[in-house]
């Protein structure tokens, strides 16, 4: 073990799901010709004037209400200033030193414990255009479509101790947002950028070391990789004797390293000040608690519901809240099995139940899905009817053997429910004793049998082979565990009345 | 005093707003004939004074930008039967280059923005144009409102039609001059630190500055956003008031408009019933003392009141209180930090609100070889914006970006604009427990008459003579410019007119309107003409 320990802080930006932009009415959609959606505003037009836009501040209340941020009542649009042809105004609007939320976690689950982060702050703020450098060519040329696209930045604290832990926070960040239905969270599409503080410091060591800011990284597996070679490139400098220099990087994927961008000395100056074209932002206690009286169940919530609640194991609990499509699901299923999410802790036949229902999704539905490329919006299968095949199976209606039957008849698309399925192929288990009885004697009193039935005193083993023979009778439609427990039964009173 | 025939009336034969709308909505004469005879005027006169910067009589321009098509149009209106919908049907209006005009160039007085063509209409002017008013051109003024003189303007200076050898003051010069020579009867400016106010006083025009907030600011080239307002300027109060109420209101697309409701301007401005003479009883006036300080030397040690000017605002006050005012004495204490704190937020806010003109999307460009700029030291793209705005900003407007950029640098926020902001609270406050003994203020508009051309060079001498004017803006207050009388200077020949200012608190325009226009059917200053505008009257 290195004998520094990496201090992480991650600054995240989001690209908030509203139809128009931060502070005009122009369009945010992705897909578009370039400078499709552009006005007055989004072009920096002399005599343009910012009004901000309500859904948006409401996504980013959302996101400050659900990592338990302190919200102000009155926040305040800054200017931050800098020359670059992408950047219409000249400057940028965004929020200084009164942002809109203070405070505040983010949850999640790392190397089998929970971790806590805690947020400096979220603030709102409008995205820049975007250079089109053509290859070869004399010019750049600008799209300002997503100029004025509303974003939030989520800062965090210094909390994180390493690469691998600060790519779980982002997941994290990015499951936060969909769940919330602010984001998309698309690291690909931009929709989720991040920024990443690095310093390291001899292990123990209270003080901050010298920071650096790595940019540009924009995929969940550079995340990683561009924190862990920060890490080691600052190591190797201090080990070398040398002193790390406070300046911003930027990482190049295609080489998987980063360069250095510009020094502290180099930085800019973004003359913030407040925006004296927008008031302070008045958000009343009215609208903050409406809105937090809107928030869904959030995922650390969820993941305590699924281990505590339902008992499922920690590895089946992380991987239902991954995403919030599987989760919604998966408690749909639940609810055609007769579980809601609002009962806390179950009886143990439910809590079979449970796993059962988990080990079907997982396994079965997310494999097949998996095995064809498709995500779980497209699955052939409802969560009601993926629950009801887990009804039929627990309460003894069909076997497992002939639910993954009617599985595959359901993801083939047939359309019917899996009750009807089950009737329609007759496949329903005989669970009837008296039944179940006859048959089981018939087999054992079969002249055919009778070898079988003198072995099995000194070779139980042959248990198997007369269970395929009742449930061959029967059609394989009775319970093979009844079956098995009543030729045992019947075996071994014939074994005590031989002579 | 004054050597100026009074009662003359406009050369076309309309001494107020009312008169010339009633006689286009009853077709006595068309909205096509007024506007022609104005750019006929403009045609005649403007090349000695300069007002416009261009006029929109190029029929080929398009029915957006021609002033005869927009005419033709709302005489079509009026035909449909919708004039009494026009209550600016056929007026003439001439716009600050500051308001972004659809289809018709807007410069803000500035090369960097030359041939710059609006795709949309300010707020202000869209709501001009639906009140049947027509756009006959934009007006010349110190590049992006900063002046006091409109030498400042990048294109050509104008004149004051009461003597060309002067100023017509700034920024809005061209607005005040082309209403004083009759080249249109209204006009819109805007004032940031008094740039309605102070060319209305010294070209002998009325010029309004509405509450900050009351008038929208959507489409206007910004200098600095906390403090610039759009105000109409005219000949008289009350048409000042009929220009108020068609662009005042909220306007959504200004997120610091005001929301409450307008009153009705004109009827504020109708005569009281009551004792002749008594209109103006019970009304308390109040005298900063610190604005009446006769040839006090300023910083510059310059002489600052003018003793001319302080005779005829007494005289003003004289007459105000024969007409039942009561003058109280009032204390504005943070006067003296005005000039400071305005001169501290007005440029950080301006270096902000000009960062846009980079060369990049709209105006002018200048850029060399990627050889050259990398031999001047510089990546291509920083040397397009370092030449760029070289080039195309004038020496004044780099002075205030320069300034600004310095208060703004990081670490001396607190020592600077904070500070700053702080002053403009108290000066705020001083006008608030001002106005808990007084119901207005009243004060000279510019402590001197209008001066030489090319007399004053001294920028810092020119801030100072802004001093009446620029606590409103900080305060955001309305302010009123009404002329009150004329005097002839020491180094001239020419009466020049001189301004009494009204000060009042906020959205309190009705109240300026109703003693301004009080004021004004008491004496005949406004009814006067300049020399200029009488030749033509005579021809």
């Amino acid at each position: 073990m290195s004998d520094f320990e990496a201090v992480i802080g991650l600054e995240c930006h989001v690209q908030l799901d509203t139809q128009s932009k931060l502070f005009t009415g122009a369009a945010t959609t992705f897909f578009a010709e370039p400078n499709e959606h552009i006005d007055p505003h989004t072009l920096g037009l002399p005599g343009s004037l910012p009004v901000p836009n309500r859904r948006a501040v409401e996504l980013a209340l959302r996101m400050g209400l659900a990592c338990g941020c302190t919200i102000r009542s009155h926040s305040q649009f800054a200017r931050k200033h800098y020359f670059y042809p992408d950047l219409p105004k000249g400057y940028q609007i965004s929020q200084y030193d009164a942002p809109l939320c203070e405070g505040g976690s983010v949850e999640f689950w790392h190397d089998g414990a929970p971790r806590s982060v805690h947020l400096l702050r979220i603030h709102l703020e409008e995205d820049a255009g975007k250079n089109v450098h053509v290859a070869g060519g004399m010019v750049s040329l600008l799209d300002y479509n997503r100029a004025g696209v509303p974003l939030i930045e989520v800062v965090s604290q210094p909390d994180l101790r390493s690469a691998a832990e600060a790519a779980e926070y982002l997941r994290a960040i990015r499951r936060l947002v969909r769940y919330l239905g602010i984001s998309d969270g698309n690291m690909e599409e931009g929709s989720l950028r991040c920024d990443a503080n690095v310093s390291i410091r001899p292990r123990g060591s209270e003080r901050l070391g010298t920071k650096v800011e790595i940019k540009n990284i924009n995929s969940f597996r550079y995340v990683e990789k561009a924190i862990e070679y920060e890490i080691a490139r600052q190591t190797d400098v201090v080990v070398r004797g040398g002193s790390v220099r406070a300046e911003t990087r930027g990482w190049d994927a295609e080489r998987g390293q980063s360069r250095s961008q510009r020094s502290k000395e180099e930085a800019h100056d973004y003359r913030y000040f407040p925006d004296p074209d927008l008031p302070p932002l008045h958000v009343d206690a009215a609208w903050r608690d409406a809105v937090h009286a809107r928030l869904p169940e959030l995922p650390m919530a969820r993941l305590r519901r699924y281990s505590d609640g339902l008992g499922l194991p920690a590895q089946d609990a992380l991987l239902l809240i991954s995403e919030r499509e599987l989760s919604d699901y998966f408690d749909a299923a639940l609810l055609t099995c007769g579980i809601r999410p609002a009962m806390s802790t179950l009886p143990p036949e439910q809590r079979v139940l449970a796993k059962l229902a988990a080990n079907w999704l997982l396994s079965e539905l997310l494999g097949a899905l998996h095995r064809d490329g498709k995500d779980l919006g497209q699955s052939p299968i409802s969560a009601a009817a993926l629950g009801e095949l887990v009804s039929l199976i627990s309460d003894g209606t069909i076997s497992g053997k002939q639910g993954k039957d009617v599985f595959a008849r359901l993801y083939a698309g047939e359309k019917s429910s899996p009750a009807a399925l089950v009737d329609a192929l007759g496949m329903r288990q005989i669970s009837d004793p008296a039944i179940i009885e006859e048959a089981c004697r018939r087999v054992l009193m079969a002249p055919a049998n009778q070898k079988q039935v003198e072995q099995y005193q000194k070779n139980p083993k042959l248990l198997g082979f007369f269970v395929g023979k009742v449930l061959a009778e029967t059609g394989g439609r009775a319970k093979p565990d009844a079956v098995s427990a009543l030729l045992q039964r019947l075996l071994a009173e014939r074994g005590s009345q031989s002579p | 005093m004054s050597t100026v025939d009074p009662k003359v009336t406009s050369g076309l034969g309309w001494a107020r707003l009312s008169e010339l709308v009633s006689a286009v909505q009853s077709r006595q004469t068309s909205a096509v004939e007024v506007t022609q005879a104005y750019l006929d005027r403009i045609a005649a006169d403007d090349a000695r004074l300069g007002c416009f910067l261009r006029v929109a009589h190029h029929a080929d321009d398009g029915p957006a930008v021609s002033a005869l098509a927009q005419a033709a149009s709302v005489d079509a209106a009026i035909a449909a039967g919708q004039g009494d919908s026009l209550p600016l049907a056929g007026v003439p209006v001439g716009l600050k280059d500051v308001l972004c005009t659809r289809g018709l160039a807007t410069t803000a007085g500035s090369q960097i923005l030359a041939g710059w063509v609006p795709p949309y209409d300010a707020t202000v002017v869209s709501r001009l144009r639906s009140a049947g008013a027509i756009v006959v051109g934009k007006l010349n003024m110190d590049e992006f409102a900063m002046g006091s003189s409109n030498e400042n303007s990048a294109f050509f200076p104008c004149r004051n039609p009461w003597d060309v050898t002067r100023v017509p003051g700034g920024s809005s010069g061209g607005a005040a001059a082309a209403v004083a020579a009759d080249l249109v009867p209204l006009a819109m400016g805007s004032d940031t630190g008094g740039s309605i106010r102070q060319p209305a006083a010294l070209c002998g025009v009325v010029g309004l500055k509405p509450t900050y907030g009351r008038v929208s600011r959507y489409g206007v080239v910004a200098f600095a956003s906390s403090l610039d307002q759009i105000g109409p300027l005219a000949r008289s109060v009350e048409d000042v008031a009929r220009a108020l109420q068609v662009i005042g209101g909220h306007d959504p697309h200004d997120a610091t408009s005001v929301s409450s409701p307008q009153p009705d301007y004109l009827s504020a401005c109708a005569d009281r019933p009551g004792p002749a003479g008594s209109s103006l009883r019970g009304l308390r006036i109040g005298l900063p003392r610190e604005y009446f300080v006769a040839g006090n030397p300023d910083a510059a040690g310059a002489s600052g009141l003018d003793p001319q000017v302080a005779a005829a605002v007494q005289q003003a006050l004289d007459e105000l209180r024969r007409h039942g005012a009561e003058l109280v004495d009032v204390s504005l204490p943070h006067t003296e930090y005005a000039i400071a704190a305005y001169y501290f937020i007005a440029t950080a806010e301006a270096s902000s609100n000009l960062a846009r003109y980079d060369g990049v999307r709209y105006g002018l460009r200048k850029s060399v070889s990627k050889g050259e700029a990398q031999a001047a030291g510089r990546s291509a793209l920083f040397d397009m914006y370092c030449r760029t705005r070289a080039a195309y900003f004038g020496p004044e407007v780099k002075r205030r970006i320069l300034l600004g950029t310095y208060v703004l640098r990081s670490g001396y926020y607190d020592a600077y604009y904070r500070r700053a902001s702080q002053v403009r609270t108290l000066i705020r406050r001083d006008f608030d427990q001002a106005f808990s003994r007084c119901d207005l203020i009243c004060t000279p508009t510019s402590p001197v008459l209008a001066f030489r051309s090319g007399e004053r060079s001294d920028p810092l001498a020119m801030y100072l003579a802004d001093i009446y004017t620029i606590s409103c803006n900080l305060a955001g207050l309305p302010g009123l410019s009404l002329p009150c009388g004329f005097a002839t200077p020491l180094d001239g020949n020419m009466p020049l007119p001189i301004g009494l200012q009204l000060l009042g608190p906020t959205l309190s325009e009705a109240l300026l309107l109703r003693v301004g226009a009080a004021y004004q059917r008491m004496t005949d200053w406004h009814t006067r003409r300049c020399p200029l505008a009488m030749g033509k009257a005579a021809q």
